[in-house]
C-alpha cells in the first residue's frame, strides 16, 4: 500500500530526504543544519554513555579483582617441597629450593637455554622459585619432581623444565612465567 | 507487505541485494515511505516507545543473565553480587527492573488509546488480539522476572500465581506438581522459571512483529476515527514526521525511566524482597507488582476459589473479544459523547481495583472491590454492546484533512500547511 505513494511538495517537484543539507550547508550554514548536527552530537555522547556501562559490565568485576593478588604464608614449606597455590583463577608453584637445585640452575650456561635467561634473574630469593605452574606450549600444568633436571616436566606433550622453571626439552617456547610478587616477610609473599 | 516497493537502491551492490532479499524496500515502505494520518496526537507515539522499552528489557536482560545464577541457593548472592561487585551492576539491575515497569505504564497507554479511539475495530481486529497475546506474554514474563531474585516476595508471588491452577477440579493438583516440579515452589520451579524468562520476550518480539504487520495492512487507526481516503491530503510521509515525533516522546520519556533509575529506583519495588525467600515462612503483607494490581484485586474479590481464578482469567480474556463487545460503528469517542463518560468510570474501576489490590483485606476493601469488579465487567459485557444500539453519536468529520483543517480554523486549500 505505502509502495507506490510519491510525496509530493506543494510545487510538485518530490523532495528527497537530506536534500537541504547539499551544497548550502557550506556557503549558507542555517538553523535547521545546527539543530541536526547539535541533536546528532548529543546523541552520540548518549549513545555512548548508554553502550559503555553495557560494554564495562563484562570487566572483572570488584569481586574478581579483590583476589588479584593473594597473599600466601610460605613458613610451613619444608626444604626441597613445591606447593601449589591458585592466583587468578591458575596455579603457581612455590619451591623451596635445596642447595643443590640452586646450584644447578645458577651454573647452566646461557647457550643450553632455548629461552635464555639467568636464575638470578628468576629469583628474588634463591632459596624461593615463584612461577606459574602453566606449561607455555599449550597450558597443561606440568608435573613437580619429574624430568632430568628434577624440575617440572608436563605430561601433555612432554616439555621439561629445570629447577629454575626454564624451559629445557620438548615443544614449549618460553620458559614458566614468573609472576610480580614481593617478600611482606621471611615467612610471607604476596603474588600479584 | 507487497512484493513490488518502489525503492530503487543508489549503489550497484544495493541493486544486486535488493534483487536477492527486498530487505532495503520492505523498511524503506514501512518505515519511510508510510503514510501516517496528520492528526495524530501524542498517544500514538507510545508504540514506538514500547517498541524501544522491549529492547531495552532484551538488551538489559541478557547483560543480567551474565552474571545471574538461577539456583536456590545461588540466587540472592548472585543479585548482590551484581548490585555490589559488577562494573555497572547496580545500573543494569536498576535499568531493567524500572524498565520492566515502564514498560507496562506505556502498555496500558497505549490500551487504553485503543479503547478510547476504537482502534480494535474493523479491520484491526486482528491487530488488537495479537496485542492481547503481547500483553498475556508481558504478564508472564514480568512475573517469572519476579520471581528470579529469590527474595520472600518472590517465593511468595510464585507460591500465589502457582497455586491457582489448584482452583482447577480433578487435574489442578496434578499440573500445580508438574509446574513447580516438586511438592512445593523450590529450586526446579527457579530453574525453569529462569529458562521460560528468557526465551518469552523473544516470542514477544515475534508477536510484535506480527502486531506492526496487521498495522500496516489496515494502516493507523486516528484521533477522528476516519480512514485515510486522499493519502496525499489526509497522510503524510512516517520519515521524518513520525520519525522525529516518536524519538521527541521517546526522550521525554526516557527522562522519566532516568528519574526513577537513578532517584528512585526502589520506589516500585517491595522492602520484603531484600530478604531472602523462606519457604516456612510468608511476608505479612503480600502484593504482586503494581502492574498486576487491579487482577490481584479482582481475584481476591470473589469469595469462592474456582471463581476468583476464572474472573481474574476473564478479566484479561474479555479483552480480546471487545472489537464484538463493541456495536457502535463510529470509531472514536470524541464522537461519543455517552462512551466518553462510561470510558472514564471504566479507568476509574482499572485504577480503583489496582488501589485495593495494594491494600490489606478487609470487609472495606472486599465490598469496594467488588463493586469497582463489577463496574469492571459491566463495561465490557453491558455498556459496550448496548451502547452502539441506543448512542447518539456527534457528526463526523468527511475526512482527516477537514478534521485537522476544521480544528486549525482555515479553509481546505492543501497550501495551507506548511
Amino acid at each position: 500500500m505505502a509502495a507506490r505513494i510519491h510525496w509530493r511538495r506543494p510545487g510538485g517537484r518530490r523532495e528527497r530526504w537530506g536534500e537541504h543539507l547539499s551544497g548550502a550547508a557550506v556557503e549558507n550554514p542555517n538553523r535547521r543544519d545546527f539543530l541536526f548536527i547539535a541533536t546528532g552530537a548529543v546523541g552520540a555522547v548518549g549513545v555512548g554513555a548508554v553502550a559503555w556501562p553495557l560494554i564495562d559490565q563484562m570487566n572483572p568485576d570488584a569481586s574478581t579483582l579483590a583476589l588479584a593478588s593473594i597473599e600466601v604464608d610460605i613458613g610451613a614449606i619444608a626444604e626441597g617441597q613445591i606447593v601449589t597455590v591458585k592466583w587468578r583463577g591458575g596455579p603457581v608453584f612455590i619451591r623451596h629450593r635445596t642447595k643443590k637445585e640452586i646450584d644447578d640452575a645458577v651454573n647452566t650456561p646461557l647457550s643450553d637455554l632455548k629461552d635464555p635467561q639467568t636464575d638470578q634473574a628468576r629469583a628474588k630469593k634463591p632459596e624461593w622459585l615463584i612461577v606459574v605452574g602453566i606449561c607455555t606450549h599449550l597450558g597443561c600444568v606440568p608435573l613437580g619432581h619429574e624430568g632430568p633436571y628434577d624440575g617440572w616436566k608436563c605430561p601433555c606433550h612432554g616439555s621439561v623444565y629445570d629447577t629454575s622453571g626454564r624451559i629445557r626439552q620438548g615443544p614449549a617456547p618460553l620458559n614458566l612465567a614468573v609472576p610480580e610478587y614481593a617478600f611482606l616477610s621471611d615467612a610471607k609473599v604476596k603474588i600479584g | 507487505m507487497s512484493g513490488n516497493s518502489s525503492y530503487v537502491p543508489k549503489s550497484a551492490f544495493g541493486r544486486w541485494f535488493e534483487a536477492r532479499l527486498p530487505i532495503m524496500g520492505l523498511a524503506h515502505s514501512s518505515f519511510v515511505a508510510y503514510p501516517v494520518p496528520r492528526n495524530l496526537n501524542y498517544l500514538w507515539t507510545f508504540g514506538a516507545i514500547l517498541a524501544f522499552m522491549l529492547v531495552a528489557q532484551i538488551v538489559t536482560g541478557v547483560v543480567l543473565a551474565m552474571h545471574y545464577a538461577p539456583s536456590a541457593t545461588l540466587a540472592f548472592a548472585s543479585v548482590e553480587r551484581i548490585m555490589r561487585d559488577v562494573n555497572y551492576g547496580w545500573l543494569i539491575r536498576y535499568l531493567h527492573t524500572n524498565g520492566a515497569s515502564l514498560l507496562f505504564f506505556a502498555v496500558y497507554v497505549h490500551i487504553f488509546r485503543g479503547l478510547y479511539y476504537g482502534s480494535y475495530k474493523a479491520p484491526r481486529e486482528v491487530l488488537w488480539i495479537l496485542g492481547v497475546i503481547i500483553y498475556l506474554l508481558m504478564m508472564a514474563t514480568a512475573f517469572m522476572g519476579y520471581v528470579l531474585p529469590w527474595g520472600s516476595m518472590s517465593f511468595a508471588g510464585a507460591t500465589v500465581i502457582t497455586n491457582l491452577f489448584t482452583a482447577v477440579p480433578l487435574v489442578g493438583g496434578g499440573v500445580a506438581h508438574w509446574l513447580w516440579g516438586g511438592y512445593a515452589v523450590g529450586d526446579p520451579t527457579l530453574n525453569r522459571f529462569f529458562s521460560l524468562h528468557f526465551l518469552l520476550p523473544f516470542m514477544i518480539v515475534g508477536v510484535v512483529l506480527l502486531h506492526i504487520w496487521a498495522l500496516h495492512v489496515a494502516g493507523q487507526n486516528n484521533p477522528d476515527g476516519v480512514e485515510i481516503k486522499n493519502v496525499e491530503r489526509d497522510a503524510m510521509a512516517f520519515t521524518p514526521y513520525a520519525t522525529i515525533k516518536d524519538l521527541f516522546a521517546l526522550s521525554l520519556f526516557l527522562i522519566l525511566y532516568a528519574w526513577l533509575v537513578f532517584y528512585i529506583p526502589n520506589y516500585l519495588l517491595d522492602a520484603d524482597n531484600s530478604t531472602v525467600a523462606n519457604p516456612l515462612s510468608t511476608p505479612a503483607h503480600i502484593v504482586p507488582e503494581w502492574y498486576l494490581l487491579p487482577f490481584y484485586a479482582i481475584l481476591r474479590a470473589i469469595p469462592d476459589k474456582l471463581g476468583g481464578v476464572v474472573a481474574l482469567f476473564a478479566a484479561i480474556v474479555l479483552l480480546a473479544f471487545v472489537p464484538w463487545l463493541d456495536t457502535s460503528p463510529v470509531k472514536s469517542a470524541k464522537y461519543r459523547p455517552l462512551f466518553r463518560i462510561f470510558f472514564w468510570a471504566f479507568v476509574v474501576c482499572c485504577v480503583g481495583l489496582g488501589w485495593l489490590g495494594s491494600q490489606e483485606v478487609s470487609d472495606a476493601t472486599t465490598w469496594a472491590a467488588r463493586a469497582f469488579a463489577l463496574g469492571y465487567f459491566a463495561f465490557l459485557v453491558v455498556v459496550l454492546p448496548l451502547l452502539g444500539l441506543i448512542e447518539k453519536t456527534k457528526p463526523m468529520p468527511a475526512s482527516i484533512a477537514d478534521a485537522v483543517l476544521a480544528k486549525k480554523g482555515g479553509s481546505s486549500a492543501p497550501s495551507a500547511a506548511s
